[in-house]
């Protein structure tokens, strides 16, 4: 469970979330839509602190932490936090300097102490879940985009964290290798893991996400089922904003 | 056998002893404390506080604006008559190691500052700390990227070691000079040096080559030749 209230994030003179609740129950999958520059990978950023919110709670399962503009988080928290969450990044940033493999690793040898052939188990498995067992011991420069981000989902997910944040999954991917990616995060997404991602895929958002939150401006516009947001928008923001990204989607499957 | 070949075999022991006993070990020695220094000045710059930061730019301000031999000299030749006597070998070391450091700092500060700020992110998402995410993700990565530069300032160093030949060293070149002064065959001897240094510069840049081949093989940018 995601629980985020007031979150506030000024970055300079530029106040780019204005007070944010977002609430993801447990074993759900929230997308969170807006045009670019609405704040939906700063929140999601706030989420695991990549960024220190200026005001706000966020709380993840049993550990919550409030903010303050100008005090920073205690590094524990920082840690307590990071360890509950995975991310995906929208260029995958896969260590180029490790193999696929490594890249699962990392965050079990280096962060949590496993020993290496117990933490090697796990990884394998994990690529296995999204279909990149074949491409352990290959190097990142030589994988598909797909492949890499497929990779990168194993990689987030190998600390075992509470809740996985998406940041635009499949933004830099063609229309087929982000089906690929799509694919792996349904199939996370009936396993009960719970997601928050930010996305301008229509097919993810629709098909993936339970609920889905309009941000414009650094605000809630408008948020509800994924049915009712894609179908019946209130909001005369959303509505105009659904049927630009729809339109892009047609435009890209019939490319 | 040519007199000029004569000459050469004739002097190629004690230059090629001085080359082992100065030059190289001077190389060695101040490249290895350049590059420590440099690494340290380098962080302090990226990371430490700012009244630090700006001694370290004064630093390198002052170092990489004055000539090499000057240094050495005010070191070697200077200094004593603020009551600081400090030996030749000595002496050279702490130029070139200091001169080393300035231009080493500003190649450690660019590979660290070129390795992607979403790389310290993807480290910190799965949990590293700031060291954790220095020694596991950025370090390994600048390093590959500082091998070519790194190993511009080795050769020449190599090279520019024949300058301690002026603060009293007994180098390669001096006692190419030496022999030089007895002989009255400046193009012999001075040419003989020269292949000597040029010998040594080559094997560095026969183990740059492998250096970067061994990072080439583990990963190695997408499209770049090794």
């Amino acid at each position: 469970m995601i629980r985020l209230t007031g979150i506030e994030k000024r970055f300079g003179l530029n106040k780019v979330l204005k007070g944010v609740d977002v609430v993801v129950p447990a074993g759900s999958v929230t997308a969170l839509i807006g045009p670019s520059g609405s704040g939906k990978s700063t929140l999601l950023r706030c989420v695991n602190l990549l960024e220190a919110p200026d005001a706000g709670e966020v709380e993840i399962d049993d550990v919550r932490l409030s903010f303050r503009a100008g005090e920073r988080p205690r590094k524990d928290a920082v840690r307590t936090l990071r360890l509950k969450t995975g991310m995906v990044f929208q260029s995958f940033q896969l260590f180029p300097h490790r193999t696929a493999l490594g890249n699962v690793m990392e965050g079990l040898v280096t962060v949590l102490g496993w020993r290496p052939d117990r933490a090697r188990d796990r990884a394998m498995a994990l690529l296995d879940k999204v279909g990149m067992a074949h491409k352990a011991e290959a190097w990142p420069s030589t994988l598909s985009g797909g492949q890499q981000q497929r990779v990168a989902i194993a990689r987030a997910l190998a600390p075992s964290p509470r809740v996985l944040l998406c940041d635009e999954p499949t933004s830099a991917l063609d229309p087929k290798l982000a089906a690929e990616v799509v694919d792996v995060l349904r199939t996370l997404a009936h396993e009960g893991v719970t997601m928050l991602m930010a996305t301008h895929d229509l097919r993810l958002a629709s098909t993936i996400a339970r609920n889905v939150v309009f941000l414009d401006d650094g605000l809630v516009v408008e948020e509800g089922t994924a049915r009712a947001m894609f179908t019946a928008p209130r909001d005369s923001r959303t509505r105009s904003f659904i049927a630009h990204i729809t339109e892009t989607a047609v435009h890209a499957w019939t490319d | 056998m040519p007199h000029w070949l004569e000459l050469m075999a004739a002097s190629f022991g004690s230059l090629m002893v001085a080359g082992l006993v100065f030059t190289v070990p001077l190389t060695i020695l101040s490249f290895a404390g350049g590059l420590a220094l440099g690494s340290l000045a380098a962080m302090v710059r990226l990371f430490g506080p700012r009244p630090l930061a700006s001694l370290v730019r004064f630093y390198v301000w002052i170092i990489r604006g004055t000539p090499l031999l000057v240094q050495l000299f005010v070191i070697f030749y200077g200094l004593p008559s603020a009551g600081i006597l400090i030996d030749a070998f000595p002496a050279a070391l702490i130029g070139f190691t200091l001169n080393v450091g300035a231009y080493t700092s500003e190649v450690v500060r660019a590979v660290i500052a070129s390795v992607p700020n979403g790389q310290w992110e993807a480290s910190y998402s799965i949990g590293m700390s700031w060291s954790q995410a220095m020694r596991r993700t950025v370090l390994p990565q600048a390093a590959r990227v500082a091998v070519p530069p790194l190993s511009n300032s080795f050769i020449s160093l190599v090279k520019d070691t024949s300058l301690a030949a002026a603060i009293t060293v007994p180098e390669l070149f001096q006692a190419a000079q030496r022999i030089v002064a007895v002989t009255y065959e400046p193009l012999i001897l001075y040419v003989e040096a020269a292949l000597i240094y040029l010998a040594f510069s080559s094997v560095l840049s026969i183990l740059q080559a492998r250096l970067e081949r061994s990072f080439g093989r583990s990963g190695g940018f997408a499209g770049a030749r090794p």
